[in-house]
């Protein structure tokens, strides 16, 4: 017994100094690594439908609950979701915005300010070989809403898995071998600093059933960074196409294979046969490539393309269009919520459920058993019957059904907060019901703007020009060339004096990006009479841009506001920009702001 | 916490980050300098849960190519890929069925590879990257994927006969990473320092629990029956016109029947022994695929033909069957006068 002890006392200080000898290094990189897991594990949620049958992961990304899951996890979920946190709580959470074909719903947690949030990566900078992780609710293990959390390396960085139907596209993502199961879907994938770099979503799966075998695939985060605006806007996003099919020719190049006529691409000049060389600062080889690069912007977005004609290069900016009509959307939300077993993606091939010793059976009971999938790259949801159980009193709280909307409580909710920013700059009803704007032009010369509800005018020493808004504002795209710089004036004035209530509809698009200017633009889009405009707008609350559409599928009038500072009490630009289409460019340099009724002021 | 203690952990923390970064730019300088070795292939196939493309790297700068032995190959259309997306028509130079290994060449100079001499080896708890086209996920010159993992053992494959069907019966690694997927045969393990280690085995389930088994073939059992089709070896029938003799062997003085030859390429599987004849005296049973004939592989049942008809008629004919998952040598005696 005496010796027993002995021996036992022997083995632990061997095993201490076992423990001692370890590299004091290996030690604190070790508790580096538990911290960062334990961070990210307390931004992860375990996303269960209302009855709790079903659901999948998600990841909160700000203090105030934003989270991001998959379209394919909420869709079996409806509007209303609970979502475990690690700290063991449950918290309701409601539908925010869609985007179907990327296949990421944003949703928000509701009853704290204070969510621990995930810190957004750079998709761009994750190399094939980095460590990164997977967190989430694998085969909705986490019931006590404590996740699963497996360690892998990236596999491959900007791949492209086709559409499963016509939605469900994966471009540019991320492949590792992280373990990626039914129920990971909508979790977060963290590189080894533990900033979130994609959600999780997919995965190859062929003939070995519906669990990981080594190759998973997350959305880059940095696709979701461009949609994330689109997202919050409440609204349905749909992702973009350039209105023309490439194809690989035979000497390997990519080349247009088709072009749309109505396409902006059209207008700027490119053309069937056309070499694409560069798109939104990435070189194309391969259609893949392409369609990488294509796949991560939502529509409406203007970026660089470069193309080459008989050994000519051309630069040119282009406007993207819309993959589907709103309808479409709409309709494949509809038919996603009522039956997503069935409309979820089956591709060619047999369903793997009957192989042998495929699935954990015990641990999945029979009408927990994806039925959904083939082989090939599929989603991966944990999907079940759903039964409709009624709102939760907080939910209703932030959630308005609306025709064409995800959610509209937060498409106003963001409208209003656009729409306070735009006008905390000044009382700009001061300035009158209709405005005069003197100064000079890039050509130095005297200009003076006239503009209200009723019409508009510039004079130049050249002459004078006036037109009254009659008939509609699309039939005065005065002066001629401008695209219609005049009525643009007008309605800019509506939006700062009159409001966004002021327009017949006006909704809040999201975010965009503008050609030359850093960071990410609001984006209020207006119908006044039978133009649209969309008002580009900084964080700090000052209109950046407008651009005016007399209708679809042709050149919009731009307007560029910058070099702000306070004229007549107010906060408004020194510098009006014009441009339209292709060549017409023209500056103001402005020097005063006056009600037009106003007496002249003197010469400067 | 003092100060020292708190200045002690920074600089241990500093310490581990350097450590991390460290290692992770060597995995990334390894990566680099692997990828470039590794192909795409893509042959037969295409139907019924048979993916027409595999993986393979290259073992020469030359073009020589190796990779897994497989139904993909059995074509006269087998089209490799490098890294940086140039595509080339390959040629099958040879193969050995019983490591279920291919060598094949494009006309390429001057290409990044593999020295299969300077190879390494790896035991228990080895730290490996395996590199493969799985589920084809990459085209062109998007590069191969990367999965990471573990030698979990160095084992004999057929220690359990019936388990694991396979013709191969040499030592395996088997991996705790799941490499062995669709299209990952042929592809390249390697160690932590970017050394060749083994190659990627096909997908491999167990007869008895249905469970996948990831492995790869060493290089070092491999090495030698490389450098066997390099020197002209195992290579296929259809290589360079031999003189025939006067009277040579065919199908009916055997007493072989093989399947209908409908297909540009029909595998030469036997269809029918009569009775009472040579094939039937060495063993021959219908279904048996023929693959090699001496010492010369052939995959088309006009392949077999045309090596037959180079045997003089009172030899003894060498083949080399698959028969099932198994691999049988059969010795088929002269066949005079025997003809019906």
């Amino acid at each position: 017994m005496v010796r027993l002890g002995l021996l036992l006392l022997i083995a632990m200080i061997g095993a201490r100094q076992a423990r001692a000898q370890v590299d004091p290094a290996v030690l604190a990189a070790e508790e580096a690594r538990v911290a960062v897991v334990e961070k990210c594990v307390a931004s992860t949620v375990a996303v269960f439908s209302p009855g709790g049958q079903g659901g999948g992961s998600g990841v909160v990304i700000s203090p105030d609950g934003y989270a991001l899951s998959n379209f394919h996890v909420t869709s079996a979920c409806g509007d209303a979701m609970q979502c475990g946190m690690a700290d063991g709580k449950l918290y309701d959470a409601v539908i925010v915005g869609l985007d179907p074909t990327g296949d990421v719903a944003l949703i928000k947690l509701l009853g704290r300010n204070d969510f621990p949030a995930a810190e957004l990566g750079d998709s761009d900078q994750v190399r094939v070989g980095d460590w990164c992780f997977t967190v989430g609710n694998p085969f909705l293990l986490a019931t006590d809403y404590q996740p699963s959390v497996a360690f892998g390396v990236i596999s491959g960085v900007h791949r492209y898995q086709y559409p499963a139907g016509t939605i469900l596209e994966y471009a540019d993502c991320l492949q590792s071998d992280a373990a990626i199961n039914p129920g990971n879907s909508g979790g977060p994938m963290f590189n080894a600093q533990g900033k979130l770099i994609g959600i999780n979503g997919r995965g190859s799966f062929e003939k070995r059933g519906r669990v990981n075998v080594g190759v998973g695939y997350a959305i880059s985060i940095n696709q979701i960074k461009n949609f994330l605006g689109h997202l919050k806007s409440g609204r349905i996003a749909d992702h973009a196409t350039l209105g023309a099919v490439v194809r690989s020719d035979a000497d390997r190049r990519v080349v247009v294979d088709d072009i749309l006529e109505e396409s902006d691409a059209y207008r700027r000049g490119l053309r069937y046969g056309d070499e694409i060389i560069a798109f939104a600062g990435r070189p194309i080889t391969t259609v893949n490539a392409f369609k990488n690069a294509l796949g991560i912007f939502p529509r409406g977005w203007r970026v660089p393309l470069s193309f080459r004609r008989q050994g000519q290069r051309y630069d040119v900016l282009v406007r993207l269009r819309g993959v589907h009509a709103e309808i479409e959307l709409e309709e494949m939300i509809a038919a996603e919520q009522q039956d997503p077993h069935e409309k979820m993606p089956i591709p060619k091939g047999e369903k793997p459920k009957d192989e042998p010793g495929s699935e954990p059976k015990e641990e999945q009971p029979e009408d927990q058993k994806p039925d959904d999938g083939g082989p090939g790259k599929d989603p991966v949801p944990v999907r079940m019957p759903k039964k409709k159980a009624p709102m939760p009193e907080i939910v209703k709280q932030h959630y308005e059904k609306k025709a064409g909307y995800v959610n509209y409580f937060f498409n106003e909710l963001e409208r209003k907060r656009v729409a306070a920013a735009l006008t905390s700059r000044g009382n700009f009803a001061n300035l009158g019901k209709a405005w005069a704007v003197t100064g000079k032009t890039g050509g130095a010369e005297e200009f003076r703007l006239e503009f209200s509800d009723a019409g508009a005018a510039i004079r130049l020493p050249s002459g004078e020009l006036r037109v009254e808004w009659t008939g509609g504002m699309s039939n005065h795209l005065e002066p001629p060339g401008s695209g219609g710089l005049l009525a643009a004036l007008a309605l800019w004035r509506r939006m700062l004096v009159d409001g966004p209530q002021s327009f017949s509809r006006v909704q809040y698009l999201g975010t965009m990006p503008l050609a030359d200017r850093e960071g990410m633009f609001d984006i209020l889009e207006a119908t006044h009479e039978d133009v649209e405009c969309l008002f580009y707008i900084d964080p700090q609350g000052s209109l950046a841009a407008l651009e005016m559409f007399p209708e679809t599928d042709v050149d919009p009038c731009e307007l560029y506001f910058t070099d702000y500072r306070e004229f007549a009490g107010q906060w408004l630009p020194g510098k009006i920009e014009v441009r339209f289409g292709d060549g017409y460019s023209y500056e103001f340099n402005c020097e005063s702001y006056a009600a037009a009724d106003a007496p002249q002021p003197e010469g400067e | 916490m003092n100060l020292a203690a708190i200045q002690r952990l920074l600089a241990l923390s500093l310490l581990a980050f350097a450590a991390v970064d460290v290692r992770a730019a060597s995995v990334a300088e390894v990566i680099d300098t692997t990828q470039p070795k590794m192909v795409k292939i893509y042959g037969a196939g295409g139907f019924n849960r048979l993916e027409a493309y595999q993986s393979g790297f290259l073992i020469s700068a030359e073009g020589h190519i190796a990779t897994a032995w497989s139904y993909v190959l059995d074509t006269d259309y087998i089209t490799v890929t490098l890294n940086d997306g140039r595509r080339f028509e390959a040629k099958l130079l040879g193969a050995d069925p019983r490591l279920e290994l291919a060598v094949l060449k494009i006309e390429a100079t001057e290409l990044p590879f593999f020295d299969l001499n300077a190879a390494a080896t790896a035991e228990s708890g080895t730290r490996v990257l395996a590199f493969s086209n799985l589920f084809g996920v990459a085209t062109g010159d998007e590069p191969a994927s990367v999965q990471h993992g573990v030698v979990a053992v160095k084992t004999q494959l057929d220690a359990r006969r019936g388990v694991f069907e396979t013709p191969y019966r040499g030592s395996v690694y088997v991996l705790d990473a799941m490499t062995n997927n669709p299209g990952a045969a042929g592809g390249a393990l390697i160690n932590q320092r970017g050394e060749l280690v083994a190659m990627l085995g096909k997908e491999l389930r167990s007869a008895q629990n249905n469970i996948w088994l990831n492995y790869a073939l060493p290089i070092e059992e491999l090495r030698g029956s490389v450098s066997q089709i390099l020197e002209g070896k195992f290579r296929p029938t259809d290589e360079e016109p031999k003189l025939k003799p006067d009277e040579a062997i065919d199908l009916a003085a055997l007493g072989l029947v093989l399947v209908p030859d409908v297909l540009e390429r029909t595998p030469p599987y036997v269809d029918l022994v009569r009775g009472g004849s040579a094939a039937a005296m060495a063993g021959l049973r219908p279904d048996d695929l023929i693959v090699f004939v001496g010492e010369n592989l052939v995959h088309s049942c006009q392949g077999f033909r045309d090596e037959l008809a180079h045997i003089e008629r009172n030899s003894t004919l060498k083949l080399v069957l698959m028969r099932g998952q198994e691999l049988v040598e059969v010795e088929v005696p002269a066949a005079e006068g025997d003809r019906p």
